[in-house]
């Protein structure tokens, strides 16, 4: 299994197309950055709206790293998974086209661990986009801006995270992200090994996550009592909760706590569960494969 | 001598399309067994259910003696393929292909031992070029190194000249009769050539629509009694009509637009000398081996001519 695993590493590592992914992430981070530093400033106070005429804002303090890593964090996350179709989508189907499925399922190997090892290898790219999103948003964030409170909206009011209590809150989000990200990449590979070419998974993944995200986000009363619950985009925005300190009966934060941690952890199981499902369904289909490639 | 694969009474059925129908062959250990068929014909598929990759839905398969089914891993660890088109990783580079083979069949070779692989085929001096640059010759040479990599006891090749100009196509036959004689391998090899086939073959299987045709010694099948001979000449009819009032008649296939006889290839120079006296103007008397003909040859009656009487 271990052989196998390098093997597809190495594979996955070597297509220019991996790269295509890091070098995106790269462009549209900076830009926000770029952004940011220049007229950071007014976009704030545009956004801050009538606050800004109540109260005091010290902006200076209001664009920091964090702030600027939570803002790219969720502009980024939503498009992420098409990144990640981009390879999973291709990992079996990829292969397929090429001809070298054929040589491959011939090789003394089972098609389980051909497949796990492939979904894996899915998961080493994703954990390194993520490394990657995470070094360039928030590291480099950091090293720009600086360090100092974040301050983030939920609903109708503000919350704001002691610069000291933030870091954990961003590996949190980070690992929730991966197994975010997993499920999009188990989605790719089922739809992987029932396809013969690469184009067919990957748009079929994005226009999935598109109907679903749509669907979850309609206030449709119907949609939001039998169908919101089933779907694995009504989970995968859990990350934010991390961010989303808990407070004491005066309303005062509390120091390392998030607001609804049961909340964020159910998403955890019904995101683990999904891919449970999807990763199960792809090793039974691709055992059950005549391949024809 | 010890049954390398024993095959008995697959089937394969593709929804409407029964691709392969109540299949049985031998191959012994040592033979270079020529599995032939017109494109169609099953013999991928069958190729395909000797690696596992396509599942029959009917029927047995045992190599070295055990069944497929149930000891996979063990069974293809010693077999090595090249199917069909010779499709390698092509943004990666020959060795690296080679290595990742090497390693999926169990094995973890020195550089020195991939690089004498690559040197065999004839590819060394390519060892770092990626594989899009390979010309179809290229690739199939890697393919056959692929397949070779790991010393497999069994060797299935998959129409290995597919693509390949005639100096590619005699590499491939020198280093199939090279594997058989001198590395004592046991290869099956596929084509819907013929003319390859008798080349490398001792033992010869014939199927068409899925099922078995002819299967036999080379010898015994590529019987020169039985051959197909093409003649031209300058007024095909009228050498017809002078043909079938003499004992070459019974020779004469009547379905064949040109002029064919069903005969045994010794008897060409009499065929020949008496064109000849019957006044026929001959342009070229060609024996012929193309499958298509072999196939009509084995559904035709033998015949075989030793007097000509006018």
């Amino acid at each position: 299994m271990w052989t196998l695993l390098q093997i597809e590493l190495f594979k996955i590592f070597r297509k220019p197309r991996t790269y295509l992914a890091f070098a995106i992430i790269a462009a549209f981070v900076f830009l926000i950055q770029l952004g940011l530093l220049v007229n950071g400033r007014d976009w704030m106070k545009f956004m801050m709206g009538s606050l800004d005429e109540m109260m005091d804002i010290e902006y200076s303090k209001l664009i920091n790293g964090y702030a600027v890593c939570y803002f790219v964090l969720n502009l980024l996350l939503v498009h992420v998974p098409i990144l990640v179709a981009l390879v999973a989508g291709d990992i079996v189907s990829g292969e397929a086209s090429m001809g070298t499925l054929r040589l491959l399922a011939a090789k003394p190997v089972s098609r389980t661990q051909i497949i796990l090892a492939k979904y894996f290898a899915t998961g080493a790219y994703v954990f390194a986009l993520l490394v990657w999103i995470a070094v360039i948003s928030l590291v480099v964030s950091l090293a720009a801006f600086g360090a100092n409170d974040l301050v983030v909206a939920k609903e109708k009011y503000y919350l704001q995270v002691e610069a000291s209590d933030v870091l954990w809150r961003y590996f949190s989000a980070f690992g929730f992200a991966f197994i975010a990200m997993m499920v999009v990449a188990a989605i790719s590979l089922l739809l992987s090994t029932l396809s013969e070419n690469s184009i067919g998974p990957i748009v079929a993944t994005v226009g999935i996550i598109i109907v679903c995200t749509l669907v979850s986000e309609m206030e449709i009363p119907i949609y939001q009592k039998y169908i919101k619950p089933y779907l694995f985009t009504t989970y995968m925005l859990g990350w934010k909760g991390f961010f989303y300190i808990g407070s004491d009966a005066e309303n005062q934060t509390i120091k390392g706590s998030v607001e609804n941690l049961p909340a964020i952890l159910r998403s955890i199981a019904a995101l683990l569960a999904y891919i449970i499902l999807l990763v199960s369904a792809s090793v039974y289909i691709f055992r059950k494969k005549d391949i024809l490639s | 001598m010890s049954s390398i694969i024993r095959v008995s009474h697959i089937s394969k059925q593709f929804k409407e399309i029964k691709a392969v129908d109540d299949l049985s062959f031998r191959v012994e250990e040592g033979d270079v067994y020529g599995f032939l068929g017109q494109n169609g014909a099953g013999k991928s598929t069958t190729i395909r259910m000797l690696l596992t990759l396509v599942s029959p839905t009917s029927g047995d398969i045992e190599i070295f003696g055990k069944r497929l089914s149930g000891h996979r891993k063990d069974i293809l660890q010693q077999v090595g393929a090249v199917i069909e088109k010779p499709d390698l990783y092509r943004y990666l580079s020959a060795y690296d292909n080679l290595a990742i083979f090497a390693k999926l069949s169990g094995i973890r070779p020195e550089r020195d031992t991939l690089m004498k692989q690559l040197d065999m085929v004839g590819l060394a001096e390519r060892a770092n070029s990626k594989v899009k640059t390979f010309s179809q010759g290229m690739k199939q040479r890697l393919g056959i190194a692929v397949a070779l990599v790991h010393d497999p006891r069994l060797i299935i090749l998959d129409e290995p000249t597919n693509g390949l100009d005639p100096q590619g196509i005699a590499d491939i036959r020198s280093l199939l009769i090279r594997l058989s004689r001198e590395m004592g391998k046991t290869l099956l090899v596929s084509s819907h050539l013929l003319s390859e086939i008798e080349l490398v073959a001792n033992r010869i299987l014939i199927i068409d629509k899925g099922r078995k045709v002819v299967e036999g010694s080379a010898t015994e099948l590529l019987d020169p009694s039985r051959t197909i001979v093409q003649v031209e000449t300058t007024d095909n009819t009228a050498a017809r009509n002078k043909l079938v009032t003499t004992g070459w008649a019974a020779c004469l296939q009547e379905s064949s637009a040109t002029l064919r006889l069903q005969m045994n290839k010794a008897d060409i120079p009499v065929l020949t000398s008496d064109l000849v006296g019957l006044g026929i103007s001959v342009q070229s008397i060609q024996p012929r081996h193309s499958l298509e003909d072999y196939f009509l040859s084995l559904t035709t009656p033998n015949i075989h001519v030793d007097t000509v009487t006018n």
